[in-house]
């Protein structure tokens, strides 16, 4: 399919210093894309097609900057996946309202400003491509991860009513929800924790990266131009 | 300062209007009503023309605002009531003082 090929195209990763956001990365970047990055630190990602920005993604002149300067540089905006995210294992009991913040910050308010910031270049252009990422913890209300799931019903509501006010422009949102991938974010949960994750879904595996490109390569693609709004979990939850 | 962000404004009015041809938008100046009561645009078309006008501010002015504000729907209080306002606004954001 042409629009596979992502070549002359720009698409912004956040989280791109390790994990999904760093294979994300060199997905798109094999297929062609230019991608721009950022982590709160520097990466170790050399490509001619890729630009990494240091940006905490809850700081809105930081994004708002690099947005700009992203459109400004390259002339147009694709595509957005909002990758960067943070979790919090722990009982609500045990928690302090200061990691709460901290998830809510990176989580909603990171995705949030990406989403707004883009929009407004991609309302411009009347297309674009705006991807976030929710969780199986949200559906499946896993204990000892109040915050987090919490965080990404956020951005799944978010998705939801974003799409709606994005779409007179010709951009879509959607989300995917990744199951456990062996990835920083869950180093700390019990193995028997996620034994049970994986053994309450239908396909019975951890996710991998492969997984999540493969959905958002779908919300990528032009033809996809009727779909917005929409949540898919991996490994059959719903 | 000021001089040079009303024109930004009644450039970008007028350039909406190409479209939406209204005839109280075809001169704007100060007193045009943008947004609320029985005049003005429509939702659709003040999101259109504020994204637009960050771009032409960051072009022209230099200065990278955001120009989302709370009292954004508000009928008395909207920044975006009129040409006027909308300058104002937009001037007192690029830190130069309505």
């Amino acid at each position: 399919m042409s629009d596979m090929s992502g070549k002359g195209r720009v698409m912004i990763i956040t989280g791109t210093r390790k994990g999904i956001g760093l294979d994300l990365s060199h997905h798109y970047l094999d297929r062609g894309w230019t991608v721009v990055g950022c982590s709160r630190g520097e990466s170790d990602l050399k490509h001619e097609r890729y630009r990494h920005w240091c940006v905490d993604v809850a700081d809105e002149p930081e994004v708002v900057k690099m947005v700009r300067d992203t459109a400004k540089e390259f002339g147009r905006l694709d595509a957005v996946v909002n990758n960067a995210g943070i979790a919090s294992m722990n009982h609500a009991v045990l928690t302090p309202l200061s990691t709460v913040r901290k998830v809510f910050e990176t989580n909603v308010f990171g995705t949030f400003m990406f989403c707004r910031e883009a929009a407004k270049v991609m309302m411009r252009a009347k297309k674009g491509r705006l991807v976030n990422c929710a969780t199986v913890a949200t559906p499946l209300k896993l204990e000892g991860e109040a915050a987090y799931a919490a965080s990404k019903a956020a951005i799944e509501s978010l998705t939801e009513v974003l799409a709606r006010e994005f779409a007179p422009f010709h951009v879509t949102v959607n989300a995917v929800g990744p199951t456990p991938i062996a990835t920083d974010l869950i180093r700390s949960v019990p193995p028997e924790k996620i034994e049970a994750l994986i053994g309450s879904q239908a396909v019975k595996r951890l996710g991998e990266s492969r997984d999540v490109a493969n959905v958002v390569d779908f919300f990528l693609r032009d033809e996809s131009d009727f779909v917005t709004g929409q949540t898919v979990y991996l490994g059959g939850i719903s | 300062m000021r001089e040079r962000i009303l024109e930004i404004v009644r450039s970008a009015v007028h350039d909406l209007n190409e479209e939406l041809n209204y005839p109280e938008l075809e001169s704007p100046n100060e007193a045009t009503t943008l947004h609320g009561g029985e005049e003005g645009l429509d939702s659709l078309s003040l999101v259109s023309l504020i994204v637009d006008l960050e771009g032409r501010v960051s072009d022209e002015v230099g200065h990278a605002v955001v120009l989302a504000d709370e009292k954004a729907m508000s009928e008395r209080n909207s920044p975006y009531r009129t040409v006027g306002s909308l300058t104002d606004f937009i001037v007192t954001r690029c830190g130069a003082g309505a």
